[in-house]
């Protein structure tokens, strides 16, 4: 049980997909001006990460070594085409807006990697929920990042006016920059500052360092 | 012919895949650390976006839009809903192609972008340039320029910023944003760069 919560758990701080591994980040900088938007992105993610673990699980010991990637990018396109026809039916705006971003979740690299990586070395059940983990983990940082843009930039959150704008007679005068999506670079780098700040052993070496001072002492001749 | 280039410049300044529609940034923030190395990563994309993409556009305007199977007797019928699978397919398989041709015929070239052809499959560059091409409804003609010109557009932007870290490797930056942190933010003010072409109409 224990290890099945360790999975679980994971990806969301300490192994976060985003922010240490940058998999999948191309959705995390485009979706995420509007928090439903993002909540039904990170669904769409969370499902397909999941499902496609347990199918690829499934099979594991079947697949020949040599053709894996495309038997499991197969499995994923499938799965991403059921998510992208439910959402074409059941909340066209939505899917309106993601646009091209729900068929990008087969190239997302969150998926593949784990896949790859996870499940076909492990049982079912537990690539699940490793699946299910990672999902999370993506989750949080776009959820985290669509909260600021949305809150801060336009006032709302989901809709709901939180901040009343000074252009509707409130008091907070709208921040446009923040609903750029170049604005989400910054307030993902200032996460990841955040997450390696609490991590120190996550900081990256640097690549040059300045040579310590090496000139010999002077010495009277 | 003049809408052709309108197109092409449209495509790698105004509407840059990398910079102003955020495709492919894995590989556009992991390989950009030398020049040389971005390069040939951006030279594999121009020439994997400029093959499939008119690809996909045959197949999608012969083969799957809504009445396109007309010539077989189904006018009624849509494919639409493989198109997802499709458009993979065909990129993982040109990709291979792609990579045993070079082999086989220009070694040289095969040496300097090899490594980068299996990356490619997993861009989403490559796979949303595709999926525009289906929303936008270009035509085969304008699909070739759109492809070449989203991987220009693509190659330009990661030797920029590959350029931008090459310098920036000998700056002091706070340990916590050190390496991936700064990179995020360096991307940031690129983009904001690019946005200033927005304003062009041709």
């Amino acid at each position: 049980m224990n290890r099945y919560r360790e999975v679980l758990t994971k990806p969301i701080f300490s192994e976060n997909p985003i922010a240490l591994q940058i998999l999948g980040i191309c959705s995390a900088l485009a979706v995420t001006s509007s928090l439903t938007v993002t909540l039904v992105m990170c669904a769409a993610l969370t499902a397909v990460a999941a499902c496609a673990n347990a199918l690829v699980s499934t099979i594991r010991n079947h697949t020949p070594t040599n053709i894996r990637i495309i038997v499991q990018m197969t499995i994923i396109a499938s799965l991403v085409i059921v998510v992208d026809q439910i959402l074409k039916a059941y909340a066209p705006d939505i899917s309106k807006q993601l646009s091209v971003f729900v068929g990008l979740i087969i190239t997302n690299c969150i998926v593949l990697g784990r896949t790859e990586g996870f499940a076909m070395q492990n049982p079912p059940g537990i690539s699940f929920v490793d699946g299910l983990g990672n999902g999370l983990g993506y989750s949080v940082v776009l959820i985290a990042v669509a909260v600021v843009r949305e809150l801060f930039g336009a006032g709302k959150l989901m809709g709901f006016t939180i901040l009343p704008l000074t252009t509707e007679g409130g008091w907070y005068p709208s921040n446009g920059f923040l609903l750029l999506p170049s604005c989400s670079f910054f307030i993902i780098g200032a996460f990841i500052w955040a997450l390696r700040q609490r991590d120190a052993e996550q900081v990256e070496e640097p690549q040059y360092r300045i040579a310590p001072h090496t000139a010999p002492a002077p010495v009277g001749d | 012919m003049e809408h052709y280039l309108s197109l092409f410049i449209t495509s790698v300044f105004i509407e840059n895949i990398a910079l102003t529609v955020f495709l492919g940034m894995c590989t556009f923030l992991a390989i950009s650390r030398r020049i040389d190395t971005a390069l040939g990563l951006g030279a594999a994309v121009v020439v994997v976006l400029g093959l499939t993409v008119p690809l996909n556009n045959l197949l999608y305007n012969l083969l799957l839009r809504d009445g396109a199977l007309a010539w077989a007797g189904l006018p009624g019928v849509s494919l639409d809903f493989v198109g997802l699978i499709t458009y993979i397919g065909v990129i993982a398989a040109a990709v291979q192609v792609l990579e045993m041709f070079l082999d086989r015929f220009v070694p040289a070239l095969y040496n300097a972008l090899g490594v980068f052809l299996p990356l490619i499959t997993v861009n989403c560059a490559i796979l949303g340039a595709s999926l525009f091409m289906v929303e936008k409804d270009y035509a085969f003609g304008e699909s070739v320029v759109y492809g070449l010109g989203a991987g220009v557009g693509w190659a330009l932007a990661i030797v920029l910023l590959a350029a931008v870290r090459e310098k920036l490797k000998y700056s002091d930056v706070p340990a916590g944003l050190r390496g991936l942190g700064i990179t995020f933010i360096a991307t940031g003010l690129m983009c904001f760069g690019f946005l200033s072409f927005g304003g062009i109409s041709l």
